[in-house]
């Protein structure tokens, strides 16, 4: 077997330029956590089903694991890390969870933290079947997801309060590094109209 | 006292780090560790004719590869059976590698370390074994069958084989109450497999220090104590030279109990012989089939009752499929075959087992353990009676309970814990009127009709069970508090999620008088404590919540008799508030902690503006006494241990409305309701969101989860595609009520809650089903398909 | 569950992306959403040899709506056209099948033409093309483009037209006739999984809200999109009366489903007659409302 061709690559991760070298084969999720020492982004099956490691890409939440490393160099990531404000202040959505007890073993959690920060900036006042369809491709095995989709709601309404007092920023769900995430991702292209 | 948060919903201390991806479970250790992966069995049962590694020694990046041959005899002999019992004539366990024979697909046959993952894979592909298939025995039926073999020395496949017998208060067998019974009714039931299947799989990472002789573990465990004790035996290493240590885990649902794994014997052995660190990280496609699952038994019940639906003798016959091996024992069956009695006490009883062998995966405990199965059989046959009377089926049930009054109850049966199963407390009348409310059991007759009128489909189910929670035989806490008025809580059995560290604060703080921000808790790293049992049962807050409490008792007596002495008071008129020592009624009068904490180590050297206090020349001691007194200790910290003489009994009733639809058969849970009673609650909010989680797994047992073996032992939905592990949109959302009956057992008055949600669901969707759609559900999980199928039969019964 | 090694080219144009697939031959594989593709190669059960990456190949990433239909570039994402009004308002069973595919993540990534191109007769893209009569462009190195039929297209299981060293660039879907309304229903075990049956329809009525023609589409129960013709079936009929027993039996003597761990064919059968009346039946009203 011979060796693999290596390339050097740039991803901007929460707000950082970070450079990596890596075969082609490496999946984003396998960079973040090994080649960049993000370990919040997690991986439950490798497969593209659990949702564990959904991230945001230029703004929209995809998996990680089914998304070779090589294949976004240049682009923008978010992960759990990069949520919270440069301050440590939490962001509305990883607040609601909290309050509502949305996590149990916090496995998923970073997973359905991007996921729902994307769907709330997209949509700040998602209706109970809009969070539904939101949240339904991650998986949880502890909390039943009752918890989960309270917290959606109430972090609906932390960043509605947010608003309404003046602090919110830009982006109302994430506060963080992430900034706010492009209405419509890199991938939008032209819908011809 | 202030700063009582027993009882409260106070927000977890876990999550903040938790939200901010600050969690460590076991793949976000030792990034620069070797990794291992396994070429696996794909034959379900065979002859390993040879191993031919050639192709995979040019990976870039291969290490090392292993096989049976190259570990050292203590390394590959057979793996502990972990629960030996006396019925368990033919157990089994596996070698960390397989040795001649392979007995189910996934069981590990060679090792590879490489660099990294990729690469590990890499040579896993171009390894070549050459097997000769064996005839493989899949289903419990064909085992019991006996025609072909899992084990060439287990005649007839049985493993186990066993019989209790409680006869009537008179003296008659269940037989002969059950010939003699005014009905009779004989029916078969049966359950399929399902698995625990926590997101973050198993994983072991494993540091030798060659300089120290030392031998540091991460492992994904829900029992880090006893997972030491095992690889400290397997490498001939002395205990102290040994730390294992769970870091966060990303659930365990039972299967993370399963102890030693070949991986948790086999990387450290590795990282010793090669003296580096070695990681390996499970996939998903392993955790399928080199894990363990849980559930499948066949049920042959016989039941004689009177015309008020009293069980006046019940005879249960069931064969439980362990799959290849019996590392864990058989507890589950066990556990079956006595918490199936639930609330209820039939006039005699007799149940009967046997645990056979199949060449498919392992069979350890999955949350409930056996208690689904058995709660599945006693609620079918409640409903079966009500059914043949035409009764309520409420009625018939609580026709059958166990009084209040008739606490302790003695079922003269004896428990997985080889104790007799005695239930503490309970009030069951009460906790059905709870449930009838919860679910409008009364109006339901109503609201079907209005459903029909649209022709819609819905029908009502109730299940009902006991659990037999905090088994034995023991768990410790240490608690210490240091001179920065810090209280440092360990415990030595794990967390997976359960919000321990909250919980044991909460207990801490409560029992110490100090705030919560200043409680921190260590679970599962035998650094900090070496005795326990694990996480499992339900069995945490019982045991390590009364240890930690009781440790903080001595702790607190403690602090109360240095206090006394220093405020030249009685220890009898001091409390503790806010982290601070004082007279009762003269707040004035006061100390705090962390000078307790000073004070009580009497120092030669001042390392700090706090410390010189302590030190020889600063205190005012006697002359006569010694600097620390007789009987005490240095320091503000105690140790206490919490054993059980049985175990607690929480119980719980569930009930369900679900609609069918005529046309697809799908099935939808409209409502879900829970009446629970687990004792005094620590964390009303926590003890809510685990009976969530457990609903939502019962949901996922009763509707959608199964493991489908092919004749051949190919496990054929060994992914999360086809697995079908529920998502948000399949999950109903649960309504739950509380009943507090305190346990008489123990400090605390608590009882376990960590599987309460889980095990009657599938009697319960039964039990609604049945109701919808006038068909007998004998069978779960059940799929729109299958009740498709099951309305044919029906249809063509009739017409 | 890591993939194996490949050699990687990411073509930044069109005729790159030709010139490497005309290279690589039956060794080069297509990355555009990577949605089906990673999961296999990660299972290890798709090993291809080289990777013609095209995500940087801005010219693909185009959706365009006319009055003739709409023609979707190998690059647009599930999300994008779903999201697009302008191709709701030509084409609606887009969007409706769109809805049905996976979940919202994953439509963020994957692609239509991936999706057809990966010919799985349980996926709704196939099957909307077929049931429309769409074409998929495919382009070769050094040859002419060629506009392939959704019938000649869809060849078997996973099975399509595209040859080794071809790109399929772009998929057309027909705009709707004038009087016309299409649905999409589908049962599948979970919300977002493989549907165990599920049907695409298309009514278009004449001036007196009478049927003139009736298209269902079937997927999962064959080799490749089952579309079957009912307009006999519902010959002139209201539109009121789209759905019948007949239509149903109709549907159901055409498709031929398989058992598989999740369902029975039989009730695959079933439950497809009971979808093609459900989505006739909803066709019809959207048409009449039209």
């Amino acid at each position: 077997m011979g060796t693999e061709t290596l390339y050097d690559i740039s991803l901007t991760v929460n707000g950082v330029v970070r450079e990596a070298r890596v075969p082609a084969r490496r999946l984003l999720s396998d960079c973040l956590r090994h080649d960049l020492g993000l370990t919040g982004t997690h991986v439950g099956c490798e497969h593209g089903v659990c949702g564990c490691c959904t991230v945001l890409l230029d703004g929209e939440p995809v998996r990680s694991c089914l998304t070779f490393a090589v294949s976004v160099d240049g682009h923008e990531i978010t992960t759990i890390e990069g949520l919270a404000a440069p301050d440590g202040t939490l962001s509305a959505v990883q607040r609601a969870f909290a309050e509502s007890h949305a996590l149990q073993c916090g496995f998923c959690t970073p997973g359905f933290l991007c996921t729902v920060t994307a769907l709330l900036n997209e949509n700040p006042a998602p209706s109970d079947e809009e969070i539904l369809e939101g949240i339904s491709g991650n998986l949880c095995r502890c909390t039943g997801y009752q918890n989960i989709i309270k917290a959606v709601r109430r972090a609906a309404e932390l960043s509605a309060e947010q608003e309404r007092d003046g602090t919110g920023e830009a982006a109302p769900a994430a506060t963080g590094a992430a900034g706010a995430p492009r209405a419509s991702g890199a991938t939008g292209g032209a819908t011809g109209e | 006292m202030t700063t009582s948060l027993f009882g409260e919903r106070v927000q977890r201390l876990e999550d903040p780090r938790l939200l901010t991806g600050n969690g460590r479970y076991l793949d976000d250790l030792g990034r620069d560790a070797l990794a291992a992966a396994f070429v696996r069995s794909p034959h379900a049962h065979a002859r390993i004719r040879e191993i031919n590694v050639d192709r995979a020694l040019d990976v870039p990046g291969i290490v090392a590869i292993y096989t049976w041959e190259d570990l050292p005899e203590r390394i590959g002999e057979p793996l502990p059976l972990l629960i030996p019992h006396p019925a368990l004539t033919h157990g089994r366990t596996a070698r960390p590698l397989a040795k001649d024979v392979v007995r189910h697909v996934g069981e590990p046959v060679v090792m590879v370390v490489a660099r990294d993952r990729y690469a590990a894979e890499d040579a896993c592909d171009r390894i070549e074994v050459e097997y000769e298939p064996l005839p493989a025995v899949v289903g419990i039926e064909n085992a019991v069958r006996g025609e072909h073999l899992v084990h060439p020395d287990v005649p007839g496949n049985v493993g186990a084989h066993l019989v209790q017998e409680v006869p009537s208060a008179d003296g008659r067998s269940a037989a002969e109450m059950i010939e003699a019974a005014p009905h009779r009714l004989e029916f078969r039931l049966d359950i399929e497999r399902s698995a625990s299947m926590p997101l973050e799989g198993r994983g072991v990472y494993a540091r030798w220090d060659p300089d120290d002789g030392s031998l540091r573990v991460y492992s994904s465990t829900q029992t880090s104590t006893s997972v030491r004790m095992a690889i400290a035996a397997k490498l001939g290493l002395p205990l102290p030279k040994v730390e294992v240590i769970a870091p966060d885990v990303g659930g365990g649902f039972g299967v993370k109990i399963m102890h030693p794994w070949p991986e948790e014997v086999l990387i450290p052995w590795a990282a010793r012989t090669l003296g580096r660190e070695i990681k390996w990280t499970e996939d998903r496609r392993e955790h399928f089939i080199s894990s363990a699952h849980e559930r499948g038994q066949v049920q042959y019940v016989r039941v004689g009752f009177d015309d008020d639906g009293r069980i006046l003798g019940l005879d249960v016959t069931f064969l439980h499929d362990h799959g290849a091996y019996t590392p864990y024992g058989i507890i589950v069956p066990i556990i079956t075959s006595t918490q199936l009695l639930g609330p209820y006490k039939p006039g005699a009883y007799r149940v009967e087992f046997s645990s056979v062998y199949t060449n498919t995966v392992i069979v350890t405990p999955y949350r409930g353990a056996g208690r689904p199965q058995g709660v599945f059989c006693m609620e079918r046959t409640m409903d079966r009676i009500a059914a043949y009377l035409g009764k309520d089926r409420t009625e018939v049930r609580a026709a059958n309970f166990i009084q209040p009054d008739e606490f302790p109850y003695d079922h003269r049966l004896t428990f997985q814990d080889g104790r007799p199963l005695i239930y503490d407390s309970g009030n069951y009348p009460e906790a059905l009127r709870m449930l009838k409310e919860l679910i409008g059991w009364d109006e339901f007759a109503k609201e079907r009709e209005r459903a029909a009128a649209e022709g819609r489909r819905i029908g009502i189910g109730i299940g009902c069970y006991v659990e037999g929670t905090g088994v034995g035989p023991y768990e410790g806490g240490h608690v210490q508090v240091t001179s920065d008025g810090r209280v440092h809580v360990s415990t030595g059995l794990t967390s997976q999620g359960q919000g321990h560290q909250t919980a044991f604060a909460q207990i801490a703080a409560t029992e110490l008088g100090v705030p919560i921000e200043r409680v921190s808790v260590v679970t599962g790293d035998t650094r900090r404590f070496g005795y326990a049992v694990g996480t499992f049962a339900s069995r945490a807050a019982v045991m390590s919540g009364n240890a930690i409490a009781l440790a903080c008792r001595k702790v607190r007596e403690k602090a109360l008799r240095i206090a006394a002495d220093a405020l030249e008071a009685d220890p009898g008129d001091l409390t503790i508030t806010d982290g601070i020592v004082h007279v009762k009624g003269n707040p004035s009068a006061s100390i705090p902690l962390s000078t307790v904490a000073v004070l009580a180590n009497p120092l030669r050297y001042a390392f700090d503006e706090e410390a010189k206090r302590a030190t020889q020349f600063a205190t005012a001691a006697s002359d006569d006494k010694p600097p620390v007194a007789e009987g005490e200790e240095p320091g503000l910290e105690g140790r206490d241990y919490y054993s059980p003489v049985r175990s607690t009994f929480a119980y719980g009733m569930h009930a369900a409305i679900v609609e069918t639809d005529p046309e697809t058969a799908e099935i939808k849970v409209l409502r879900y309701a829970v009446v629970h009673d687990c004792g005094r609650l620590i964390n009303p909010m926590i003890v809510d969101g685990q009976i969530h989680g457990g609903v939502a797994q019962g949901i996922g047992g009763a509707l959608y989860e199964r493991m489908v073996y092919d004749e051949h032992g190919q496990l054929l939905n060994a992914s999360f595609m086809d697995f079908l592990m529920p998502y948000a949109t399949e999950v109903p959302r649960v309504e739950t009520a509380h009943l507090e009956t305190p346990s008489p057992l123990n400090p605390l008055g608590i009882k376990g809650a960590g599987e309460a949600g889980v095990i009657p669901v599938s009697a319960v969707i039964a039990s609604a089903i049945e109701d919808a759609e006038g068909i007998p559900i004998m069978k779960m999980p059940i799929s729109p398909s299958e009740l498709f199928h099951l309305r044919r039969t029906a249809s063509a019964r009739v017409g | 569950m890591k993939p194996p090694p490949f050699d990687y080219h990411a073509p930044r144009t069109v005729g790159e992306a030709l010139e490497v697939l005309a290279d690589a031959g039956p060794e080069g594989k297509v990355l555009a959403g990577g949605q089906s593709l990673i999961p296999l190669m990660n299972m290890r059960l798709a090993a291809p040899a080289r990777l013609v990456d095209i995500n940087r190949i801005g010219a693909l990433d185009t959706v365009t709506a006319d009055a003739r239909g709409v023609r979707v570039g190998a690059l647009a994402r599930h999300a994008t056209v779903e999201r697009s009004a302008a191709v709701a308002e030509r084409q609606p069973l887009l969007r409706q099948a769109l809805r049905h595919v996976a979940h919202p993540v994953i439509r963020n990534r994957g692609t239509v033409v991936g999706s057809i191109v990966h010919a799985d007769p349980a996926a709704e893209l196939p099957a909307v093309l077929a049931l429309l009569g769409g074409t998929v462009r495919l382009a070769r190195h050094g040859a002419p483009e060629r506009e392939v039929p959704a019938a000649e297209f869809f060849l078997g299981p996973l099975e399509s037209a595209l040859q080794p060293g071809e790109l399929a660039v772009s998929a057309f879907f027909p705009a709707l006739p004038p009087g016309s309304g299409t649905a999409f229903c589908e049962i599948a075990r979970r919300h977002g999984d493989f549907a165990l049956a599920g049907v695409a329809a298309l009514v278009t009525l004449d001036d007196d809200l009478r049927i003139t023609t009736a298209k269902v589409a079937c997927i999962g129960v064959g080799p490749v999109p089952v579309v079957v013709d009912v307009s006999a079936e519902c010959a002139r009929r209201p539109a009121a009366s789209a759905a019948s027993p007949a239509v149903a039996a109709a549907v159901r003597d055409r498709v031929e489903p398989e058992d598989d761990i999740h369902a029975t064919a039989e009730y695959r059968r079933h439950l497809t007659g009971v979808l093609a009346e459900r989505a006739l039946r909803l066709a019809a009203e959207r048409a009449s409302h039209g």
